[in-house]
């Protein structure tokens, strides 16, 4: 668990994939392409200006739309540390879990934080505190969502229960044994 | 004593091996299907690789169609569907459909015929959810559960609580599936159905045919919804089941709905929008391309001609709709009409080809979403409407009610000779 220190980037209610990533982008999962038209039709200083470790914070229904990782991707891709919002579409949210990107839910984060503050986020306590000297909870994703998150996404959670158990279940793959 | 379960609720306690599942908790839960695209698939697949897992689950569940950029539009795009094909080669997966043979995944499954009520499908594709009118718990999932889905034969599940949604009355003439979708979604607003499952019923419902009730199911994640369903077999609402919210409409006086731009849950009725100049028509999709959707736009361009400002694009959704539009003469009227007919693709429908809009163009479309940019420049605009609406603004050059262009008279417009 760590501290999260970083400018935050402000948006507003339903921020859907097609902005975050334009399916025109899609042909690819290169992060490099992915970063340089990350939030594009929202904001488009947005990719240029971004530094490692900022946070987005956004209303409600963040991610709504498609079920494209590449929105997760291209915002991980531009080293955001964390996006808050109050409240995430599903298939986002999973998304995020999965690989990775920490999502926090806040009510009033939208309304209070303002665009370009340094905000400090910790996990530990679960608070996030504004320049303003407010301090707000967060929620965490929790249930399956946070042993994903544990593991440091889907991918280690499976690795790990595969190797629990021996690998694949079935044997190695033996080319041209059964195509279509 | 168990307490009374939703049909979503049964399916997920049947998969996750459970006497009953609660909405709001998190369950494992075997899953039936997997399905994946050309643009998710390649991801899963690396992702299931990177898990250490060399072989899917069982090959006879899982299926693939490229269908969004292809027929491949480019050299990447191209790669892509490559990724698929040999995957689906070497992992002996036979419900891969290939160009000439596909369709629109979720327009394609159900014609498949291998979905059963009561079973659980998970696909890396949002609008996964349109499946749920066979009476199937269908979600769509990211790529990286998608993989976890293929390598395990399992995924987590929120469990989501249950809204049963009710329409009643009798719907007017020119109005259908696609119009109660955008009613709904208007109504629940872009994410009112956020972690629940939408049950639908009512008359109504009851007298869509299926593909109404696909289409239906197909836009409840445009608001938001985890799955849409229309309960089929043994698999329904026990009574005295717990619901979120019962919502009833008498939709007998409801005209045809069309979202404007940039939201579809930002829906009017079509008179308050009428006139509204159009560079382009797109009827196609997995909301509206199939074959009584072709009906519909065919008895409103039977003998009639596109207006010569306007661009009509008909992509039937899948290789069999396609067939039976020709056998029935439906594409004969299309291309008559001056439109361009094209091979089963998603296409223009998220921007990706057959279709892309310049900077300041009007589209009206029968497909799903209208987000900023959705369908190619940030500053073109979509309309999405049914696809009557559709065929009579592709005649009018403006938005229009079907009525405004072949009158008030009975439902069936002239011009076409469907044969039986
Ligand atoms: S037709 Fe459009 S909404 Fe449907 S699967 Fe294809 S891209 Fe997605």
């Amino acid at each position: 668990m760590a501290r999260i220190v970083g400018r935050a980037w402000k948006f507003g209610d339903d921020v859907n994939t097609d902005v975050i990533i334009p399916a025109r982008y899609l042909y690819t999962s290169d992060s490099r392409v992915l970063a340089a038209h990350c939030l594009e039709l929202a904001d488009p200083e947005f990719a240029r200006r971004v530094r490692p470790g900022d946070v987005v914070v956004a209303g409600k229904n963040f991610g709504c739309g498609s079920s494209r990782e590449h929105a997760v991707r291209a915002i991980q891709a531009c080293g955001v540390a964390a996006v808050v919002a109050r409240s995430f579409a599903r298939i986002f949210f999973r998304n995020a879990v999965n690989l990775g990107l920490l999502v926090l839910e806040s009510e009033e984060a939208a309304r209070l934080v303002r665009s370009g503050e340094v905000i400090e986020i910790d996990e530990e306590e679960g608070l996030l505190y504004l320049s303003s000297g407010h301090r707000l909870v967060v929620r965490f994703p929790a249930g399956a969502a946070a042993d994903v998150q544990k593991a440091g996404g889907l991918v280690e959670y499976v690795r790990q229960r595969l190797l629990k158990r021996g690998g694949c279940r079935r044997p190695p793959c033996i080319e041209g044994e059964a195509g279509p | 004593m168990p307490r009374a379960m939703t049909a979503v609720e049964k399916i997920l306690a049947a998969h996750a091996g459970r006497k009953q599942v609660e909405p709001g908790e998190t369950v494992w839960a075997r899953v039936d299907w997997c399905l994946a695209n050309d643009i998710t698939a390649p991801l899963a697949i690396e992702q299931m690789q990177a898990m250490g897992c060399e072989r899917v689950f069982d090959p006879e569940r899982i299926i693939l169609v490229p269908d969004h950029f292809l027929p491949a539009k480019d050299v990447a795009s191209a790669r892509q569907a490559q990724v698929l094909r040999e995957f689906a080669r070497k992992q002996g997966i036979r419900h891969y459909y290939e160009v000439g043979r596909m369709g629109i995944e979720h327009a394609l499954l159900p014609e498949l015929g291998i979905l059963q009520p009561g079973q659980l499908l998970v696909g890396a594709d949002s609008h996964t959810c349109t499946c749920g009118a066979l009476g199937v718990f269908a979600t769509g999932v990211g790529s990286t559960d998608l993989a976890c889905a293929m390598a395990l034969g399992e995924l987590w599940f929120r469990v989501p609580a249950t809204v049963k949604v009710e329409f009643t009355g009798r719907l007017a003439p020119w109005v259908g599936a696609k119009d109660l979708a955008l009613f709904l979604v208007s109504r629940l607003g872009t994410d009112g159905a956020n972690q629940l499952a939408l049950e639908f019923g009512g008359e109504v419902v009851a007298d869509l045919p299926l593909d109404g009730r696909l289409t239906l199911c197909n836009m409840v994640v445009e608001a938001g919804a985890t799955a849409g369903l229309v309960p089929a077999g043994g698999w329904r609402s026990s009574p005295g089941a717990q619901l979120e919210a019962w919502l009833r409409w008498d939709v007998s006086q409801l005209e045809p709905q069309v979202a404007r731009p940039y939201s579809p849950a930002d829906v009017v009725a079509v008179h308050e929008v009428a006139g509204t100049p159009v560079d382009q028509v797109v009827i196609g999709s997995c909301t509206n391309g199939r074959y009584l959707d072709l009906v519909a736009a065919a008895e409103i361009l039977g003998g009639r001609k596109v207006h010569p400002r306007v661009r009509l694009i008909v992509i039937p959704a899948t290789q069999r709709v396609y067939r039976r539009a020709l056998e029935e003469g439906l594409i004969q009227v299309f291309v008559e009409a001056g439109a361009a007919v094209s091979t089963p693709t998603c296409g223009p429908c998220l921007g990706g080809h057959m279709g892309v809009l310049a900077e300041g163009e009007v589209c009206l479309a029968t497909t799903n979403r209208n987000f900023r940019g959705r369908m190619g420049h940030p500053d073109s605009r979509v309309y999405l409407a049914n696809p009557a609406v559709a065929a009579a603004t592709a005649v009018a050059g403006h938005i229009a009610h079907p009525e405004e262009v072949v009158g008030s008279g009975p439902h069936r417009g002239p011009g076409v000779e469907v044969r039986r």
